[in-house]
């Protein structure tokens, strides 16, 4: 059972090596000619010494001298085999290298192309650590065996040469070695068998270490502010004890078969002095010969393990290859139309019945909306209640599951590539920042003009701020704009979308954290820049809604209402609760410090247990 | 950027500084050492073996089989042993050098959650991670492979020359006189290989940032058609990490053959001037022919000489950069057992003549100086960038003040154990950074005693009980990588029970319901408020609902307290909050 799966793991491995054969076939080439060079030469080399022996020194011994021509010849075979021997290493190595780091860059930019064309509901569907891993370990892992490719086919190659040459200088020698090598591919084949599953365990432990840090070290503001860093340690200790563990593990195995594998050529080395100086004594061999055996010898005691190795690395490189073939090969892949989307007047949006599912759980169950061109919605409703979700579907970074989303008309799956967000702009309610400089961030690449960029800046009130950065529009943020506050990351984040000019504008929740003076200027400044934008704002404040010609009641996925807001507020109560909620709140807090009365916690009702015990302490 | 020590310590130093911190290393490694001697002289047997075996079989006419027969045995038994001394150094080894790396991690990764978030913050996070990881792991290959082959490669060279002597000292020194301009210039090789390798780990790293962004921003990159422009960006980093390995691998190429020519042309001399040597009577043919032998044995130390020492020079760079974390001082340290314990009860906080910059940055607090009386409910209102969250971050002690100081029930706050403050005050930031794992999980990790019926219970007191019940699979839900899964208003309220659940004497909320709707917000406010009675809380809202009904207010204007005193009477006094809460009316009433 357990062979047929590791062939079956082979065999795929074998035809990963294929892949890559294929794809860069010149390459492969030179590596491989290079390798049987440098296979033909290693055997040469022993070949040479031994001529230089027995024509040489032996030679010259005997005969108490011997020709300067033989002595040139013997120098020069020597140095000649080694510079030959020298160019098909440095060509191995070399077009191993390239070919290998070819088929990674490829890979990788597979992989990460993906990841751009790919649906965002894709991308909700895997975790970011194993997306980051795709494009990293694992495209290094499927072309890990490359590397070593090369020298097995050279080593292939070697091992014949060697057989041929041994078999013509000495029969009885040549068994000797026939022996020993098989028995170090054998013994190094299950090394490599008893070492690999090892080593994978580390390397995913290696892996998992590496994600507690990244994920503690992200959290770090949370880990102290509530004192949990013991715990934090407790968590990673145990993670790098394991694989403590596990490394240790790997290097019994190590230990073991390493001085093994050593032991085994230089017994065959013994064997060969011993039962030369027999052949020596009965004639049958030269002392030249036994040189050259005996060289041969610890030459290729190294080379052969090559071919363990290209073997150890096939089953994690099966590994490797599926998970970023899984990738390559995901489907549900945006698929795009021919309609154009372009153009200056506002749009028309319309939902159809729109279902909208994370995996098993619908958030959205069967929205219907308009919006005429030029008016402003506010979309309205509980956290939770999807409005992020639906907010994402008008741009189309997620498809409906179920309806439609159409832009004057024209569903959204229609629009050519670019068109949909040529024409429409979110702003986002997470904001997130590149590592890169203020224009860049607002930018993204679209060829707009730096009086454009200040023109945008400006409107979302983030012209002052950007203005006393050192730099100016070229002053770098750092990784995700760690050095900027809440509320001005937010605003570049809003300029990001006001310099596109989108004939929609969406705004989910967008000024947040920017303060009410600010919000206002903002929401002021939109209001007569937008004139050419149709806007769909999901807000909570009342300034906010009021800008709004109408307003989507939203709960539980569901529209429970539209229209003015003072239509709403009088006939439906969610709504109304949910945007008084500040007010009921005042004015209960008004009416209690005329009655006198404690605070309005009471009134809640929600006193519990705890609260008592404080209200004892206090 | 990055404020981590940078170590100026030489190679040498800091090694012995790293040895230093890593005591389990030291245990047993005479022992180990003596292995790994005799593991090196097994080395030397197969050229002592045939020089013998060519030797005796060429001094006379028949060779003396009896003798070769027991010098290959004893040879033989001597490499069974050597191989069995070479197991037992290597299962030493790595038991002890993993062992001593494992501390090794831990006490850098607990340093790092040590430091201030300012020194956290001047390092890229995949820089920092690397330092308690694949830093860690370059000095375990060193001590696990390259500094034994040091000590075996030094070994291997000096039996080699004796040996060699012994045979002939006119060939030994025509070896050493090939070898020598080699041994030069290797170093030189390997920094040039090493250069070459730090741009391969350089680019590596902004490869990764480069898809790292692509992945974590690809809501964004959609939402604006840039597609193109990431593509580019991406290709651009691939490329560059595949130039840089290509470039590196092509040294490579050309270094290693190069002693492989060397050592030939040093064979072919040797051949030639031992032929002479021999014909004049001063060396015979076995001698030369062994001699050829232990060329190898002084040549493969020399070639695995580059990699070894790019190794060493790799675990030398690797130690710097976790001793560069273990170096640097805590800039806002724990007073440990020195310090005081705060009792549990009614906080007070004093804020005197505080003022705070960013590290190269203009001042963004000037000599801000308040008390907050306790069981006092205090709003903090300002501008976006006027230095809330700084002044946040300064009460609950991430940062310390440039001058002036605060203190809590009249203790400096830089005199207080941590772990006392920790559990006496408590901040819930501005994004609630949520963990990998179920919604209990995270909110336990306010107080990890907590049961499952304590979360529950938090979660009802706090009004979120309805919340709770909607989610598919309640207590048990996931909310993926950084809270991924949930809504941004969804994500606040997990963080603020969690610090609920901790039960701390001084809350302390920056902007922390600002995704959360109205009405929810308003639940919260009310609970807390209810909970908090008999304890401090300090709350930072644009919302200025939570101002009204605040017991004081206090507003920042560009790093200053322009403002303070209730709601009611700042209103009526005209100026910043008044102007604000105009703001806020217009903002929030119908
Ligand atoms: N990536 C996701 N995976 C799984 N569930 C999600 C994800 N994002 C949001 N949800 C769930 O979908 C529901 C609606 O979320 P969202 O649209 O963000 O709400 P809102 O913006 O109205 O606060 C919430 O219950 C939330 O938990
Ligand atoms: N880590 C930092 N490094 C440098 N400057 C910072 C950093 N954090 C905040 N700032 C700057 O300090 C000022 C105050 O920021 P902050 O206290 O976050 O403001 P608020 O919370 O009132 O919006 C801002 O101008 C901001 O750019
Ligand atoms: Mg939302
Ligand atoms: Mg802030």
């Amino acid at each position: 059972m357990a062979s047929k799966v590791t062939s079956a793991v082979m065999r795929k491995g074998l035809r990963v090596l294929g892949v890559a054969i294929r794809a860069e076939k010149a390459v492969f080439t030179a590596a491989v000619l290079a390798s049987a060079l440098y296979g033909v030469m290693t055997v040469a080399s022993a070949w040479a010494l031994g001529w230089a022996t027995e024509h040489v020194v032996l030679a010259s011994f005997r005969q108490g001298g011997v020709g300067g021509g033989a002595l040139a010849l013997g120098a020069t075979l020597i140095v000649g085999v080694s510079v030959l021997k020298a160019f098909g290493v440095a060509g191995r190595r070399y077009f191993a290298g390239v070919m290998q780091y070819r088929m990674q860059a490829a890979s990788r930019r597979g992989v990460t192309r993906q990841y751009l064309r790919l649906p965002l509901a894709w991308h909700h569907r895997h975790p970011t650590g194993q997306l980051l891993s795709n494009a990293s370990s694992d495209a290094e892992a499927a072309w890990a065996p490359l590397a070593p490719l090369p020298m097995a086919v050279g080593v292939v190659v070697m091992l014949v040469t060697a057989a041929v040459s041994m078999v013509l200088t000495d029969p009885v020698l040549a068994l000797v070695g026939f022996l020993i090598f098989p028995a170090i591919a054998v013994l190094n084949l299950v090394y490599q068998r008893r070492l690999s599953p090892l080593a994978t365990r580390a390397q995913q432990l290696r892996a998992e270490v590496s994600e507690i840090a990244h994920e503690s070290f992200d959290g770090a503001l949370v880990v102290k502010t509530l004192g949990r860093e013991d715990e934090e340690t407790a968590r990673f200790r145990a993670r790098a004890g394991e694989l403590r563990d596990a490394n240790v593990a790997v290097g019994r195995v190590r230990g073991l078969f390493d001085p093994l594998l050593e032991a085994l050529p230089t017994l065959g080395v013994l064997a060969v002095l011993l039962i030369g100086s027999m052949r020596l004594e009965s004639g049958a061999v030269t002392p030249g010969t036994l040189v050259e055996v005996a060289y041969l010898f610890t030459l290729l005691s190294w080379p052969i393990r090559a071919l363990g190795w290209v073997l150890a690395e096939l089953p994690r490189a099966v590994v490797g290859y599926e998970r970023v073939q899984a990738v390559l090969s995901a489907t549900g892949s945006m698929a795009h139309g021919h309609a154009e989307l372009r153009g200056e007047a506002p749009a028309r949006l319309e939902i159809r019945g729109l279902r909208y599912a994370y995996g098993d759980a619908e958030v959205l169950h069967g929205v219907d909306l308009t919006v005429e061109p030029g008016r402003t919605v506010a979309l309205v409703g509980p956290t939770g209640s999807g409005k992020s979700t639906l907010a994402q579907t008008f741009v189309r970074l997620v498809d409906p599951a179920e309806g439609a989303v159409l832009i004057d008309g024209t569903d959204l799956r229609e629009a050519a590539r670019g068109e949909v967000s040529a024409a429409v702009a979110l702003v986002p309610q997470q904001t997130f920042l590149f590592d890169d400089t203020v224009r860049g961030n607002v930018t993204l690449g679209l060829p707009v003009t730096d009086e454009e960029v200040r023109e945008a800046l400006r409107l979302a009130q983030a012209d002052g701020f950007v203005g006393a950065l050192p730099d100016g529009l070229d002053t770098r943020l750092g990784e995700r704009g760690a050095s900027l506050s809440g509320g001005q990351r937010q605003r570049l984040a809003l300029a990001r979308a006001l310099v596109r000019h989108p004939r929609l504008l969406v705004l989910d929740d967008a000024t947040s954290s920017v303060d009410p003076q600010v919000e206002a200027k903002i929401l002021y400044g939109l209001r007569d820049a937008a004139r050419a934008s149709t806007v769909v704002v999901v807000a909570y404040r009342m300034a906010t809604i009021a800008l709004a010609d109408e307003v989507v009641y939203l709960e539980h996925g569901r529209v429970v209402d539209r229209g003015p807001h003072e239509e709403l507020i009088g006939r439906c109560e969610g709504y109304r609760n949910l945007v008084t909620a500040y007010e009921r709140e005042e004015a209960e807090r008004e009416a209690l410090d005329e009655a006198g009365t404690g605070t309005p916690g009471a009134a809640t009702g929600a006193v519990t247990e705890e609260t008592e015990e404080e209200e004892v302490r206090a | 950027m990055s404020s981590l020590q940078g170590t100026e310590r030489s190679a040498l130093a800091t090694v012995r500084h790293g040895l230093s911190l890593t005591p389990e290393f030291r245990k047993g490694l005479a022992g180990t050492l003596a292995l790994a001697v005799v593991a090196t002289v097994g080395k030397v047997i197969v050229p002592i073996a045939v020089q013998q075996t060519i030797d005796r079989g060429l001094k006379g006419s028949v060779p003396d089989v009896p003798y070769i027969r027991s010098a290959v045995l004893l040879c033989a038994v001597a490499v069974v042993l050597t191989a069995l001394c070479a197991y037992l150094m290597n299962v030493r080894l790595y038991r002890v050098t993993e062992a001593s790396l494992a501390t090794l991690r831990v006490r850098g990764f607990r340093h790092v959650h040590d430091l201030s978030v300012l020194t956290q913050n001047s390092e890229r996070r995949g820089a920092l991670v690397s330092r308690v990881t694949g830093d860690v792991d370059q000095i375990s290959t060193f001590m696990q492979w390259g500094g034994l082959m040091i000590i075996i490669s030094m070994g291997q060279l000096l039996v080699a020359t004796v040996l060699m002597a012994v045979y002939s000292w006119q060939l030994t020194l025509l070896v050493w006189a090939c070898f020598l301009p080699l041994m030069i210039v290797l170093p030189r090789f390997q920094r040039w290989l090493s250069g070459a390798y730090t741009l391969v780990r350089e680019r590596a790293g902004d490869m990764l940032a480069a898809v790292s962004e692509s992945v974590v921003g690809a809501a964004v990159i959609r939402a604006h058609a840039s597609e193109a422009r990431t593509a580019e960006r991406l290709d651009a980093a691939i490329d560059a990490s595949r130039a840089a390995q290509t470039r590196a691998q092509r040294i490579v190429a050309t270094v290693f053959p190069v002693t492989e020519i060397v050592a030939a042309a040093t064979v072919a001399g040797v051949v030639l001037l031992g032929v002479r040597l021999g014909v004049s009577g001063e060396m015979t043919a076995g001698s030369l022919v062994a001699f050829l032998f232990l060329i190898t044995l002084f040549v493969s130390p020399l070639q695995t000489a580059t990699e070894v020492l790019s190794d060493a020079q790799n675990a030398v760079a690797g130690w710097r950069r976790v001793l560069g974390v273990l170096d640097t001082p805590p800039d806002v340290a724990d007073p440990g057992p020195d310090g005081v314990e705060l009792p549990r009860g009614p906080i007070s906080v004093a804020f005197e003549d505080v003022s705070f910059s960013y590290p190269g940055g203009p001042p963004v607090l000037s000599d801000v100086s308040v008390e907050i009386p306790p069981r006092s409910r205090i709003a903090v209102v300002g501008e976006t960038g006027s230095g809330k969250t700084t002044f946040a971050k300064l009460l609950t002690r991430l940062m310390d003040p440039v001058s002036g100081r605060v203190t809590v029930d009249g203790e400096d706050l830089r005199r207080i154990r941590f772990s006392s403050l920790r559990e006496r005050i408590v901040m819930v930031p501005q994004d609630g950074f949520l963990f990998d794992g179920t919604l209990a999980d995270n909110i336990r990790f306010g107080r990890p005693p907590a049961t499952d019926e304590e979360i529950t219970l938090a979660l009802t007191e706090l009004g979120l009980a309805d919340w709770l019940e909607g989610l598919p699979a309640g207590l048990a839900t996931p909310v993926g990588q950084r809270g991924e899964s949930l809504s941004s208003g969804e994500r606040q309220l997990v963080a603020l029970a969690r610090a609920y659940l901790a039960d701390p004497d001084l809350l302390l909320l920056d902007e922390a319901t600002s995704a959360v709707d109205p009405a929810t917000e308003v639940r919260l406010a009310r609970a807390l408020e209810g909970v908090t009675r008999g304890r401090t809380a300090v709350s930072i809202a644009h919302r200025l609902s939570t101002a009204e009904a605040a017991d004081e207010v206090l507003v920042f204007d560009r790093g200053r307290i322009v403002q303070r005193g209730p709601h009611a009477e700042l209103v009526r006094q005209g100026g910043v909050y008044a102007d604000l809460h105009a703001s806020w009316v217009a903002a929030a009433r119908s």
